[in-house]
C-alpha cells in the first residue's frame, strides 16, 4: 500500500539525484557563482578565489569532524577551542626546541585526548553533547589562556627556519592553489568515501539513527560515540596546526565562533541534528555555500553588522526546509 | 437511529487510495469491533471520524444528522472520544491533571483538589487497583497509564468511544477490568468502536464486528452468528489456514543436545529470580507469563542487556554472563527485540542497511563494506522473508507494520545463528505475515537452530512451542510443560495467581 512505484531509466536517476540534498545545493552554489561572476568584477579573480579556497580549508576540516559527531546524534561546540589548544601545545613545543613534526603531533595528540575526555563524559555519565561540549568549549579555551598567560605566541621568526611547516599553511601548488586547500580536499574526499563505504562509519549511522536498536544489533554504541568525539577533536587539532602555520602563531581567541560555522554548514548541507542522516559531501557543500555568501557580502561591501544576521537567517531557512520536507514525506507514507 | 453512520467514505494519500466508499454504522449502546490486517485502512477511517483527516468523499451522520467533522475539536464537541493504542500522556504531570487537561487550559487557574476528586470518580469504577489521582504519570505502570488514557477520553461527555487495541498492553485481570468498564459504558448508551486483533476480545466482548480489507468494508456480522474462520478469511481475502506448522517429531532431550544451560539467573533489579532451564537443539522453547512477569527481562539478562546479580549461562561450553552483547551475538546467540520501532529498526535507513546491521563483520573487507555481498544478502533475505517492497533501497519507515517486522526478523537472522531468542515476533503483524514468520521460525529448527519464543499470545505459544516455561507474577519459573500439557487451561492456571494462591492455602492449612 505504501509502495512507491519504481522509476527506472535515466528519468529515475535524474529524479533520484533531485531528491538528494547535495545536488540541489550544488545547483544553488553554481547559480550563485555564475550570478557573482557577472555582477561583480572582482569575484572571478585569482586573489578572490584564493581567499575563498583558503577560508574553506581550515573551516572545512573542522566541519568534517562536526559532521562525524552529528551523524552519531551529537554535536561538538568545543571544536574552536580544541583547535586553539592544539596550536598552543604545538607552538609551545616548537619554542622549547621540539622538532616541528613532533610538535605538531603533540598538538594533535592533545586534541585527540580532549575528544576522548568529552566522549567519556558524554557516554559514561549519560549527559547531552550540548551541555558537555559547551562546558569544554570554555574549559579548553581556559587551558589556552593558562598555558599562554593570555598572550599571543608569535612564530614569525621561528617559521623562517622551518620551510616545511611554513609551506603547510601558506604554500601554493602550481603557484595558484593553496596547499591548505589540497590537504583539505584530500581529507574531504577520503572522509566522504570512508563515510559511505566503511563499516566503522556505518556503525556511526546506526547509532545516530536509533541508539537502542544499534545496541540490540550488537554494536557497542558507547565506543562508537567516544570514537566520533575523538575523531572530531582530532580533525580540529589538524585544523589548528594548519591555522598556526598559516598565521605564523597563536592568538588566544583563534577559532572562537568557528564551531557555529561548522554546525551551520552541516545543517545547511542536510546533516540531521537528530543523527543518522547526512553526508560529508553535503555538509561541506553547505560550508561552501556559507563561504560564498560571506564572500559575496564582502565583495558588495555589506556592512559587517549585517553579515551574521543574514548567515543565520539562511541557516534557519535550511532547518525550516528540512522540517517541511520531512513532514511532506511522512504524510505521503502515513 | 444510529449514533454514527458513515456513507461511502473514500480517502487517498497522493495516488495511493486507502479507503474505497466505506459504509459503517454504529448503534448507541453497542460494542462494534473493526478488524482488518495492518494497512487495511482502520486507522485512516478512525482518524476521519475523529477529525484528524478529511475524507475525499462520502458523508458522516451523527444521530441521523449529516455532519462535517473538520477538526478534532468538532469531534470532541460531538462526544466522540478516541483512545489511541500508544500512550500519549504528559509524563511529568499528575493523573488528575492529565485527565482534565483540555479543561485546565481555559481560565489559567485550577484547583488540583477538585480535579483529583473528579478524577477519582471516573477512575474508581475503571480499575480494580485504585489509581491515585495525585500520582505522577511517569511512576505508574503502563497498564495503569492506559486506564488514565481511557479516563481522559471519557471525561468529556462521551457518546462515541473509539478504542484502538486497548488490551494490547494489559494483563488478563486488567483487560477484564477494562471490559467490565466498557460494558458499563455500553449500558449508558455509549456506542463503542473496538479495534482489535484478538479474537477472544471480539467474541467475548463485542456485539457486532465489521471487517475491512484493502480499504473496502467487506462485511458486518453479529458476533453470535460468525465463526473465527469466517473472520480470518474475510480479513485475508483468501483461505489462510490458521494452522501452525507441525511441531518437532523426534526431539532428543539429552545431555549432549543441550545448547544453552541457564542456572540460577538472578536479576540485579529483582525482576526475576532463580531462573533455571535448558534449551535443546532444534526445539522451540516458549516462555509464557502475564504482562510484566519478567519474560523479556530474563532474555535481556541472558544476552547481556541487563544487569545480573548472580547465576550463569552456559553457551558453547562457557559462561557468557558478563560478556558484551556484541560478542554474544557474534558467537551465535541472537535476539529479536520486543519493540521493533524502539529497539529493533533504523526506521529512517533503508532495508539493506537494516538487514546487514548484525552482519557487518561478515561483509567487511579491510574495514570497507563489500557492496555486492551486502546487496546479495539483502536480496536473499527479502525473498526468503517475502518482504513486500519496491527494492532494497526503500526506507523502512515507509513499509507496513508487518513488513517492518519481517525486516527485523531478517536483520536478526542475517547471520546464521545457533540460538535465536524472539521476543513478541508477531506483535501488531497482520495474519498473513504472522503465518510467514511462524513458518520461518519452524524452518529454522529444521536447520538445527534452537529457538526461544517469548509471546503474550497464548495461541501462539500453544501452536508453536515444543516445550514451555511458565512464569508467574513473581518472576520465577513455576512449571515446565510439554506435549499435551501445552494447553490454555494449564498455562493460564500456572501463570495467573491461581496456582500460587492454592499453594499458599495449602501451606496455611498445614501450619494450622
Amino acid at each position: 500500500m505504501n509502495e512507491i512505484a519504481p522509476k527506472p531509466g535515466i528519468k529515475g536517476i535524474v529524479k533520484k539525484l533531485g531528491d538528494v540534498r547535495e545536488t540541489s545545493l550544488l545547483m544553488i552554489i553554481i547559480l550563485c557563482a555564475v550570478i557573482l561572476t557577472f555582477t561583480n568584477e572582482f569575484f572571478f579573480t585569482t586573489a578572490n578565489l584564493q581567499t575563498v579556497l583558503g577560508s574553506i580549508s581550515i573551516n572545512g576540516i573542522l566541519t568534517i569532524g562536526m559532521i562525524v559527531v552529528m551523524i552519531t546524534g551529537g554535536l561538538d561546540l568545543s571544536v574552536g577551542s580544541v583547535m586553539c589548544m592544539s596550536m598552543a601545545f604545538a607552538a609551545q613545543a616548537i619554542l622549547s626546541g621540539v622538532p616541528p613534526l613532533l610538535a605538531c603531533l603533540i598538538g594533535i595528540a592533545a586534541s585527540a585526548l580532549s575528544g576522548l575526555l568529552i566522549g567519556l563524559v558524554v557516554t559514561k555519565l549519560k549527559l547531552s553533547h550540548f551541555i558537555v561540549t559547551l562546558c569544554f568549549m570554555g574549559i579548553y579555551r581556559g587551558v589556552v589562556y593558562v598555558m599562554t598567560a593570555g598572550k599571543s605566541i608569535s612564530l614569525v621568526s621561528t617559521l623562517k627556519d622551518m620551510p616545511k611547516l611554513a609551506f603547510l599553511g601558506s604554500g601554493y601548488i602550481g603557484s595558484y592553489i593553496p596547499f591548505t586547500f589540497v590537504i583539505f580536499a584530500l581529507l574531504a574526499v577520503a572522509a566522504d568515501l570512508y563515510a559511505r563505504r566503511s563499516t566503522r562509519m556505518r556503525k556511526l549511522y546506526y547509532t545516530g539513527s536509533n541508539e537502542l536498536a544499534a545496541g540490540h544489533s550488537g554494536i557497542d554504541t558507547d565506543r562508537v560515540k567516544i570514537g566520533a568525539c575523538v575523531a572530531c577533536s582530532t580533525f580540529a587539532g589538524v585544523a589548528g596546526i594548519i591555522y598556526m602555520s598559516k598565521y605564523s602563531g597563536v592568538s588566544t581567541s583563534a577559532g572562537s565562533g568557528l564551531e557555529m560555522t561548522a554546525l551551520s554548514a552541516a545543517v545547511i548541507g542536510g546533516v540531521s541534528m537528530n543523527g543518522g542522516k547526512g553526508t560529508v559531501a553535503g555538509g561541506l557543500l553547505g560550508l561552501l555555500f556559507i563561504v560564498l555568501i560571506q564572500d559575496a557580502m564582502n565583495l558588495f561591501s555589506v556592512q559587517a553588522f549585517w553579515q551574521d544576521l543574514i548567515r543565520y537567517v539562511i541557516v534557519l531557512l535550511a532547518v525550516i526546509l528540512d522540517v517541511v520536507q520531512e513532514t511532506a514525506r511522512k504524510k505521503k507514507n502515513s | 437511529m444510529n449514533a454514527l453512520e458513515l456513507k461511502g467514505i473514500s480517502k487517498s494519500f497522493g495516488r495511493n487510495q486507502v479507503l474505497f466508499g466505506v459504509d459503517f454504522a454504529l448503534r448507541p449502546g453497542e460494542i462494534h469491533a473493526i478488524m482488518g490486517e495492518n494497512g487495511a485502512g482502520k486507522s485512516t477511517l478512525m482518524n476521519i471520524v475523529y477529525g484528524n483527516l478529511k475524507p475525499d468523499g462520502g458523508e458522516i451522520y451523527i444521530n441521523g444528522q449529516k455532519t462535517a467533522i473538520n477538526h478534532v475539536l468538532d469531534a470532541q464537541n460531538l462526544g466522540i472520544c478516541f483512545v489511541h493504542q500508544e500512550i500519549a500522556l504528559c509524563q511529568d504531570a499528575t493523573v488528575a491533571e492529565n485527565i482534565f487537561m483540555s479543561q485546565i487550559g481555559r481560565g489559567g487557574k485550577y484547583n488540583l483538589k477538585t480535579l483529583a476528586a473528579k478524577a477519582k470518580e471516573i477512575l474508581d469504577p475503571l480499575s480494580s487497583k485504585p489509581i491515585d489521582p495525585y500520582e505522577i504519570v511517569e511512576r505508574l505502570p503502563i497498564s495503569s497509564q492506559q486506564v488514565v488514557e481511557i479516563a481522559k477520553a471519557i471525561s468529556n461527555n462521551c457518546r462515541i468511544l473509539i478504542l484502538d487495541e486497548p488490551t494490547s498492553s494489559l494483563s488478563g485481570a486488567e483487560a477484564e477490568a477494562l471490559h467490565q468498564m466498557i460494558h458499563r459504558l455500553r449500558e449508558n448508551g455509549i456506542g463503542i468502536i473496538y479495534i482489535s486483533h484478538r479474537m477472544s476480545d471480539i467474541f467475548e466482548q463485542c456485539d457486532r464486528v465489521s471487517v475491512l480489507r484493502d480499504g473496502h468494508m467487506v462485511a458486518t456480522y453479529n458476533v453470535s452468528e460468525v465463526s473465527v474462520q469466517q473472520l480470518v478469511n474475510d480479513m485475508a481475502g483468501r483461505e489462510v489456514d490458521m494452522l501452525y506448522p507441525e511441531k518437532a517429531a523426534d526431539l532428543h532431550r539429552e545431555e549432549s543436545n543441550v545448547v544453552l544451560d541457564v542456572r540460577g539467573l538472578e536479576d540485579a533489579a529483582g525482576k526475576f529470580h532463580e531462573i533455571n532451564f535448558r534449551l535443546y537443539q532444534g526445539e522451540v522453547l516458549g516462555f509464557a507469563g502475564l504482562l510484566g512477569a519478567g519474560r523479556s527481562e530474563i532474555m535481556k539478562g541472558i544476552v547481556g542487556l541487563r544487569k545480573l546479580k548472580g547465576g550463569e549461562v552456559l553457551f558453547q561450553g562457557k559462561n557468557i554472563v558478563g560478556m558484551r552483547t556484541k560478542d554474544i551475538f557474534d558467537s551465535g546467540l541472537v535476539m529479536l527485540p520486543e519493540d521493533r520501532k524502539k529497539q529493533g529498526l533504523f526506521l529512517d535507513m533503508n532495508i539493506r542497511q537494516n538487514t546487514v546491521a548484525t552482519y557487518l563483520s561478515e561483509i567487511t573487507k579491510n574495514g570497507i563494506i563489500d557492496r555486492k555481498k551486502e546487496r546479495e544478502l539483502t536480496q536473499s533475505r527479502i525473498e526468503r522473508m517475502n518482504i513486500r517492497c519496491v527494492g532494497s533501497d526503500q526506507i523502512v519507515r515507509s513499509l507496513s507494520g508487518g513488513n517492518q517486522q519481517k525486516v527485523l526478523v531478517a536483520k536478526t537472522l542475517a547471520k546464521k545463528p545457533e540460538i535465536v531468542i524472539m521476543d513478541e515476533p508477531t506483535r501488531g503483524v497482520d495474519v498473513g505475515a504472522k503465518a510467514e514468520i511462524h513458518r520461518l521460525l519452524r524452518d529454522l529448527t529444521h536447520d538445527g537452530v534452537s529457538v526461544i519464543l517469548v509471546s503474550s499470545e497464548l495461541n501462539e505459544v500453544i501452536g508453536m512451542c515444543d516445550r514451555v516455561e511458565l512464569i508467574d507474577g513473581s518472576g520465577t519459573i513455576v512449571k515446565e510443560v510439554l506435549g499435551d500439557e501445552i494447553n490454555s487451561d494449564t498455562i493460564m492456571y500456572y501463570i495467573s495467581d491461581a496456582y500460587r494462591y492454592e499453594q499458599l492455602n495449602r501451606e496455611v492449612s498445614i501450619n494450622e
